[in-house]
This record gives C-alpha cells, sequence and structure tokens, in this order.
C-alpha cells in the first residue's frame, strides 16, 4: 500500500509564488508527483517483484490528482484509489492522516509506504501520524531497498549522522527517503493500456461534454454504463468519499486541523545597506579595512 | 488533547544519545527561557533515557525550572512507541501549554506521533517560535498564542501557524536557528523523577545494527564562513574557496549546487537542506542566492558577496557587493588580507 500525494512544483516557481491577496498562485506552480513518493512506490514495485504481493497505490487530493495515480499505475502499481471530498479541504497533517488511516483501513495491508516528506509542505509528519493512527510501528527515513524473511522486514535508516539497521514484524509503515532508490520510468505498454483509465466522475464529466443536450438522467445512464465497460477492462480508477470511508467529520478538514494559519507571508529579503565594491585592489583592500575596524575579523 | 490552559509550562524535550546532550536542546532552553518568561509561566525540560540523571544539572544551568526525568533501562535508545507513551504520560498529568522538540531525525519522527497520540497540533521545522494575539474571523481574540513560524512551499514563503483550541502546542524547530545562551551555574531547579513501566511489547523494532560518525567540520561554531557555488565551475577552482578561508581562518562551505558537482563534502553545505549558519562573516562567492540558501545563511552579521551577475538575488541580503569575476577577485582579496597582516595563516590547512 503506497500513500502519495500530487504537489505543486517548489522547485521549479514559474512567476509569482503568491498572489496579491496572499494565496497560493498555484497555476505559477505545475503539479508533479511527490518526488519521495516515487521512490516509495519503487520500494513497493521492488518489494513486489523480490517477494510478491500487490501494490495498491492511494492518494487524497482533488480530482486532478488522477493524472498522480495513472502515472502510478503505468510505473507498475496494480490498484489505484483516490480519496477526494470537498470536506477533505483546509486539512492539515492531523487531519489528513486520519482520513488516510480510515480509507487504509478498508484494505488488507502488510506495509504502508509514504515519501519521507512532500516538498509543498516539507512537513514529515503525515506518515507517522499514519501509522500511529493505524497502530502500528513506523521506520521513517528508510534509505536503502528492505529485505524480508517471513513477516519480518529489515531496513536501513537514515538517523541523521549515520544509519541505523532495524529489524520489525509486519504490519509496518515505512517513510522512504529520495537516497533509497532510482524509480522505475513509465512502462509503454502500461502507458497504453492505462491512458483511457478515468474515475466515474470523469467518466460522467465525459459524457456529459459529449452530449450537450441529454438530460441528468440520460447522462447518469449512460455513465453508469459506460463505467460498467471500462471496469470490466480494468480502466475505472476507484474514487472515494468521506461518506464512503464512514470518516467522523468532526476530524476532518478545518475542524479536524488543530493548525490553523495566522499569517502567510511571501518571502521579502531583507533590504539592507548594501555597499557596493569596485574589485579592485584599492576597492577590496578598503573593503578589508572595515572588516578589521568593525572587529568582524580579527 | 488536553484543554487550553494559561498557566501550563513552556516544555522542551531534552534530546539525549549515549548520556550526552545534543546542541539542539540546549539551543531550544534558550528560546524555551524567552517564551517561558513573557508567559509567566516555569521552563520544563523532559529528559528519557537509561542512567542521564546527570544531564538534569546541565538543563537548569541552561533555564530548566524542572526537568521532568524518566529513566529505564528500556529508554537507553531512543524508540518512537516508548518514548511516544511516556511522553503522553507526562503531557496528560502536567499538562504543558507549549511542547518543542528540536528537527533532528528523533524530533520528526517522535513529534507527529505525540501529535496523533494526543491529538494535538504541531508545526515541523520552525525557524522561529513568538508569543502573539490572534483574532478568529468571526472576532474572537486569543492572547499570547505560540506563533509557529516556518518556510513552506519550498522557502518562497513564510507561514506563521497557531493552534488555539487544542492544546499543547507544539512545535519541532530547525537545528542551529535558535541562539544558544550561556549557562548559569548558580541556576536551581527541581529533578522530578518518574516512575516508569515499561514492557518489551512497547519496543517493536530492533536495532540491529547503528553507525554515527562526527561532522568532520562544525560550520555553526565557525566565525568566518566562505562559501562557493556553483558559479566556482570545478573542484579544482574550489580550491580559490580553501585558499580564502585558510588565509582568513575560516571553515570553507557551500551551496547544495556545489556539493551535487561534487565540490566538497556534503558536512558542508549551508541552507535549508544542509546547516544554518549565523557566523560574524560569511562570503559568499559564485553563489547565486537561492531561496534555499539565503535560509541558511541571511542572519550572518556582515555578508560579502561576489558574482559577475549584478541582479543575483544574493546582493539583495549582502553588505558588500562585488561584482566581478570571481577568479580575479578572489585572488585580489587575498592579496589585500596577507597586506594587512594574516601572512602567518596563509597555508595551513591544505
Amino acid at each position: 500500500m503506497v500513500l502519495v500525494k500530487q504537489v505543486p512544483d517548489t522547485k521549479r516557481v514559474t512567476g509569482k509564488a503568491m498572489n496579491d491577496d496572499g494565496t497560493v498562485n498555484r497555476a505559477a506552480l505545475p503539479a508533479i508527483f511527490n518526488p519521495e513518493d516515487l521512490n516509495a512506490l519503487e520500494t513497493a514495485l521492488d518489494i513486489k517483484d523480490r517477494f510478491g504481493g500487490t501494490v495498491t497505490v492511494i492518494t487524497m487530493g482533488l480530482p486532478a490528482a488522477v493524472v498522480t495515480l495513472k502515472d502510478a499505475l503505468y510505473r507498475g502499481a496494480d490498484e489505484v484509489i483516490l480519496v477526494t471530498d470537498a470536506r477533505c479541504a483546509a486539512s492539515d497533517t492531523l487531519a489528513t492522516s486520519y482520513i488516510l488511516s480510515c480509507a487504509v483501513k478498508r484494505i488488507k495491508y502488510d506495509i504502508v509506504l509514504c515519501g519521507r516528506q512532500a516538498i509543498d509542505g516539507d512537513t514529515a509528519q503525515v506518515g507517522p501520524q499514519l501509522a500511529e493512527k493505524l497502530g502500528i510501528p513506523q521506520i521513517t527515513y528508510v534509505e536503502k531497498p528492505v529485505e524480508i524473511e517471513g513477516r519480518t522486514i529489515t531496513a536501513q535508516r537514515n538517523i541523521g549522522n549515520g544509519w541505523q539497521k532495524v529489524n520489525a514484524q509486519l504490519p509496518v509503515l515505512l517513510t522512504v527517503t529520495g537516497e533509497a532508490n532510482v524509480p522505475r520510468v513509465a512502462a509503454a505498454k502500461k502507458m497504453m493500456k492505462y491512458k483511457a483509465a478515468m474515475t466515474p466522475a470523469g467518466v460522467e464529466q465525459k459524457i456529459k461534454a459529449e452530449n450537450p443536450h441529454a438530460s441528468a438522467d440520460e447522462v447518469k445512464e449512460m455513465a453508469v454504463q459506460k463505467c460498467g465497460e471500462m471496469d470490466k477492462k480494468g480502466l475505472l480508477i476507484e474514487q472515494w468519499n468521506l461518506d464512503l470511508l464512514k470518516a467522523d467529520l468532526t476530524w476532518c478538514g478545518r475542524s479536524g486541523s488543530p493548525t490553523k494559519v495566522h499569517r502567510i507571508q511571501s518571502v521579502v529579503l531583507a533590504s539592507k545597506e548594501t555597499k557596493s565594491i569596485e574589485p579592485t585592489d584599492e576597492g577590496l583592500a578598503g573593503m578589508i579595512h572595515e572588516l578589521l575596524e568593525d572587529k568582524i575579523i580579527a | 488533547m488536553i484543554d487550553v490552559n494559561r498557566q501550563g509550562e513552556v516544555w522542551v524535550f531534552a534530546e539525549q544519545h549515549g548520556g550526552l546532550l545534543e546542541d539542539t536542546p540546549i539551543e531550544l532552553m534558550s528560546k524555551g527561557r524567552h517564551l517561558a518568561d513573557i508567559l509567566g509561566v516555569g521552563l520544563g525540560a523532559m529528559l528519557l533515557g537509561d542512567n542521564v540523571k546527570g544531564l538534569a544539572k546541565k538543563l537548569i544551568q541552561y533555564g530548566a525550572d524542572k526537568v521532568y526525568l524518566a529513566e529505564h533501562p528500556l529508554l537507553e535508545h531512543y524508540q518512537t512507541n516508548s518514548y511516544t507513551k511516556i511522553i503522553y504520560d507526562l503531557i496528560h498529568k502536567y499538562k504543558p501549554q507549549i511542547v518543542i522538540y528540536g528537527a533532528t531525525a528523533v524530533g520528526r519522527d517522535l513529534g507527529p506521533r505525540i501529535a496523533s497520540v494526543t491529538k494535538a497540533g504541531l508545526t515541523a521545522d520552525c525557524t522561529d517560535l513568538q508569543i502573539g494575539d490572534h483574532k478568529t474571523t468571526d472576532g474572537q481574540m486569543h492572547k499570547n498564542l505560540l506563533f509557529q513560524i516556518r518556510p513552506a512551499f519550498g522557502g518562497n514563503i513564510i507561514a506563521t501557524i497557531i493552534n488555539y483550541d487544542r492544546w499543547p502546542q507544539m512545535a519541532t524547530v530547525r537545528e542551529g536557528v535558535m541562539v544558544m545562551a550561556t549557562p548559569d551555574t548558580a541556576r536551581k531547579g527541581q529533578v522530578i523523577t518518574e516512575k516508569v513501566q515499561l514492557s518489551p511489547q512497547e519496543l517493536p523494532i530492533e536495532i540491529l545494527e547503528e553507525h554515527t560518525r562526527a561532522k568532520k567540520v562544525d560550520l555553526k561554531a565557525a566565525r568566518i564562513i566562505v562559501a562557493g557555488g556553483a558559479g566556482l565551475g570545478s573542484k579544482d577552482n574550489f580550491r580559490l574557496i580553501w585558499d580564502l578561508a585558510n588565509c582568513l581562518g575560516g571553515a570553507p562551505a557551500a551551496t547544495r549546487a556545489a556539493i551535487d558537482l561534487g565540490f566538497i563534502d556534503h558536512d558542508h553545505q549551508v541552507g535549508q537542506t544542509g546547516t544554518t549558519v549565523r557566523p560574524s562573516l560569511y562570503i559568499a562567492v559564485g553563489i547565486s542566492g537561492a531561496i534555499q540558501h539565503q535560509a541558511g545563511m541571511s542572519q550572518s552579521q556582515k555578508i560579502v558577496a561576489i558574482n559577475n551577475d549584478p541582479q543575483a538575488p544574493i546582493f539583495d541580503v549582502a553588505h558588500y557587493k562585488i561584482v566581478g569575476d570571481l577568479n580575479e577577485v578572489v585572488p585580489k582579496m587575498i592579496k589585500a588580507i596577507k597586506e594587512k597582516g594574516f601572512k602567518e595563516a596563509i597555508g595551513e590547512g591544505k
């Protein structure tokens, strides 16, 4: 079971990161597969290749995150699930981990994998919080491929100033770092196969667009039929909402989030007094003299 | 989760390894002391381990009023579940209003687990903590909250996070961003020894091997840092950084880009994913000044920047701006320093 996230590409900000009203300008930030989630997916696929099992990928996000799930299918995931619901909006890490735990509990699993952290928040909190909610041990910062023997998993984790090799009994949650592996690329065959994959909501939207004069009931009927066909071909992506998850809404979204935003500021660089120094012997000697005078260098 | 309580103490998790305190909890003690003084409450330190009582004195010297001591052979090595259980019990027993952890490998593994089990908020990787008031959109006023300040979106924005309804207010704080106070050997404090009950079931992880290494350089302790970026062009040319650092008695450092290019070892990295430094003098050579790099050095007392691009963002934070070819400027600078009487340091440490 791999949990992934579609994130704005914070490393490639094109234009202004912030709107004038202080909200994040998502248009300036192309959406990508969170990099370390790809390492988590690769760890799962590697486990499947060497020890067997199936790989299910879950993401929570906007309907557009289906792109990330299709990418996971192209790379070798067996099943993908989209958790999407307007009531998930404004969830902090605690509410997110609660919602994800409701989804994970619906499926039989031995290993839950997450990327170490997402590049939009860099918090690295959802993994450990999810492990706590599932009541299973966590092995964070896994930096090498893992070994499994019977029900025992062995993993090497980064502990900042070195590494640690640990054992645990399944089930367990792992968070995986970018050093753990090189994620495999999409397979052309799988791309051909899953290119048309869609969620039921996506199917309905497409039918609506193609039949602008059809009534709501007609659209629904066509959608049900189409979904049935796609499901037979393995192209229907499961979509779950909070009702289906039987989630307690007090722990979701804004009400489930103890952390709130007080203020967001664009990074404004402290404009200090900057002195221009000529790149000449005299200019540099003058600067060194000043630094000595100010006792900055001694 | 505990209720909002204004008398609750400020707590710091006193991370120790092998009976030694790291720098980070000491830095946090200084910040915690400051916050506790503003709120008019006590500062507590949570000290967990086996046979670590001796560290309590040091924590008191650095500002603790109380040290909550939990000793047990099974607490010798950090483990998520056992430490979470002890801290969960402590929080529910004493109801601190603020709990802060270092954003170390341990703090970032432990903090979220505690946040989840206590159903409280946690803000990761803060670069500053303040006390302030917050007015909600419906006009409610919440006074004296912990402002948890951190960069977000890859450093492009600074967010101030608060939690006013579910306490304790918790944060992990980046290593090296808080200034360490000088210890007061005359300070008095109280050590509160907790009864610890743990069974092996609370240690589901078996640690097979552990390898740690001391950092080759301690950039945090350096008074002068000379840092090079991708602009140096090659590992050979990075020699200029070593030469300039040597003649100033400073430490060589680099941006992530320069490290990715293999110019110098990872231990020398300054920036959001490296070390945060605040030396007296920071000389940035061939560094454009990405926000991620600035996050680790903009608090330096004086910043000298050398770059051939007059528009480089590094100049926005620099006190001395030198536009020119670093291959000419750096040797000239070394010459100027030598002429000012630094000859004795030349050639050392190569």
